[in-house]
């Protein structure tokens, strides 16, 4: 066995040359440390997530929106068990990241913690809240940590429709009455900055995030800062609020001909830094409805494992 | 609370004509359920034709630490490639 200054001198070197570390790779513990908490945040970001639209799957205005959104609550599904899978390769197992969650150990992202009053907010989960999550996950595909990095290219892949499905059906609401259009932009007045403050707190000022960004950047984990990624997604979207016809609600929200980026008005950090610590509208509701649903679920886990035993022990 | 369900690694073929490659893991209690939520979780986009699934405790893995030693016998022996070679330009179809 070598050295510990051998083994992290060949840690950094695979770093350095933006090679990717595997799972039985020797590996700093604050870096698994770092990943864990990471990955497992996406994970739980992604189950939590199918709260806010499963509510309106039994609501969807035609079955062509029904299946189409039952494909994508349960692609959120699939996607928290790539990441739970990508997790565990760092030594921990899936049932203690989620104990865990139920007991407020580790986070989710703050935006599900906002309500889906009307159909227009699953568009606009779909175009804004997908549209983010994108812009935050295409340069994870090329994280310094193979499995991370492997779970989010297939991730990328399948977003990708939940944005446009998003982005159809706010369509079709802006292109209808003028009752539909208004629903459509109060939803967009609604998730607008939530969406913005998904992409964490600002690079610098008060409220930055204690030099995590740094750090992460160096190890290869994250590509670019948060202030870098919510400008993209700003840039992006912009345009595309104005094929909808819709109004993003920032009065200062103009294009820079100078620094040739879109100059916007940045979201109350406050808030952010509230909801996640817990003080959202629906922090309570999410996780009680994700713990009942573990436990209500327990049984059929047990049956399952008792059944498999049974077989076994019968074949034995 | 009961013990987790056993973790299996799961290989997709994608079709016809090409191998079964690894695609990720998932937990499940026996092997035809792992089969089957291989398949929600793994093939939703019609990604693959057959799914094989393997116990991830029963797979043996060369050890990373030795991984330059393990590696080393095929490290210098350039005359495996057929690129080693030098023949006239004249000698076609080599």
């Amino acid at each position: 066995m070598a050295g510990t200054e051998e083994r992290e001198a060949a840690f950094y070197a695979i770093i350095d040359a933006d090679g990717r570390i595997e799972p039985r790779d020797d590996m700093p513990e604050a870096y698994r440390r770092t990943l864990v908490r990471q990955i497992a945040q996406h994970a739980h970001s992604e189950i939590i997530g199918m709260q806010p639209e499963g509510n309106w799957i039994s609501r969807a205005p035609s079955l062509r929106r029904k299946a189409i959104l039952l494909a994508k609550v349960q692609d959120e599904a699939g996607h928290g068990l790539y990441l739970y899978a990508a997790a565990e390769t760092l030594g921990v197992s899936r049932d203690q990241l989620l104990e865990l969650l139920h007991a407020r150990k580790q986070k989710y992202s703050s935006i599900f913690n906002y309500p889906t009053l009307t159909w227009a907010d699953v568009g606009a989960i779909g175009w804004l809240v997908d549209g983010a999550a994108i812009t935050n996950q295409v340069p994870l595909t090329r994280c310094s940590y193979g499995p991370y990095a492997r779970a989010m290219v297939r991730i990328c892949k399948e977003e990708s429709f939940h944005q446009r499905q998003g982005f159809e059906a706010l369509l079709t609401l802006t292109r209808g009455t003028p009752a539909q259009k208004a629903m459509a932009q109060d939803a967009l007045d609604r998730w607008w900055y939530p969406s913005l403050a998904m992409f964490g707190p600002p690079d610098t000022g008060e409220q930055a995030s204690g030099g995590h960004t740094e750090q992460s950047m160096r190890w290869g984990i994250k590509r670019f800062t948060n202030d870098e990624l919510r400008q993209r997604f700003v840039d992006m979207t912009v345009p595309q609020s104005q094929v909808l016809g819709l109004t993003i609600p920032d009065p200062d929200l103009r294009w820079n001909e100078e620094r040739g980026h879109y100059d916007f008005t940045p979201p109350d950090y406050d808030e952010l830094f509230r909801v996640i610590k817990g003080d959202g509208p629906c922090n309570a509701q999410r996780l009680a409805h994700r713990v009942a649903a573990h436990e209500d679920g327990a049984w059929v886990r047990e049956a399952a494992a008792a059944y498999a035993a049974k077989k076994q022990e019968v074949a034995a | 609370m009961t013990s987790q369900w056993p973790l299996w690694e799961v290989f997709v073929r994608a079709k016809r004509g090409l191998s079964h490659i690894h695609v990720g893991s998932l937990h499940a209690p026996d092997a035809a359920m792992a089969v089957r939520n291989a398949r929600d979780v793994y093939t939703r986009r019609g990604e693959g034709v057959s799914i094989w699934v393997v116990p991830s405790d029963q797979i043996t893995a060369s050890s990373p630490d030795e991984k330059d030693a393990f590696f080393d016998p095929a490290g210098d022996k350039v005359y495996r490639h057929p690129t080693f070679y030098e023949v006239p330009a004249e000698a076609k179809h080599l």
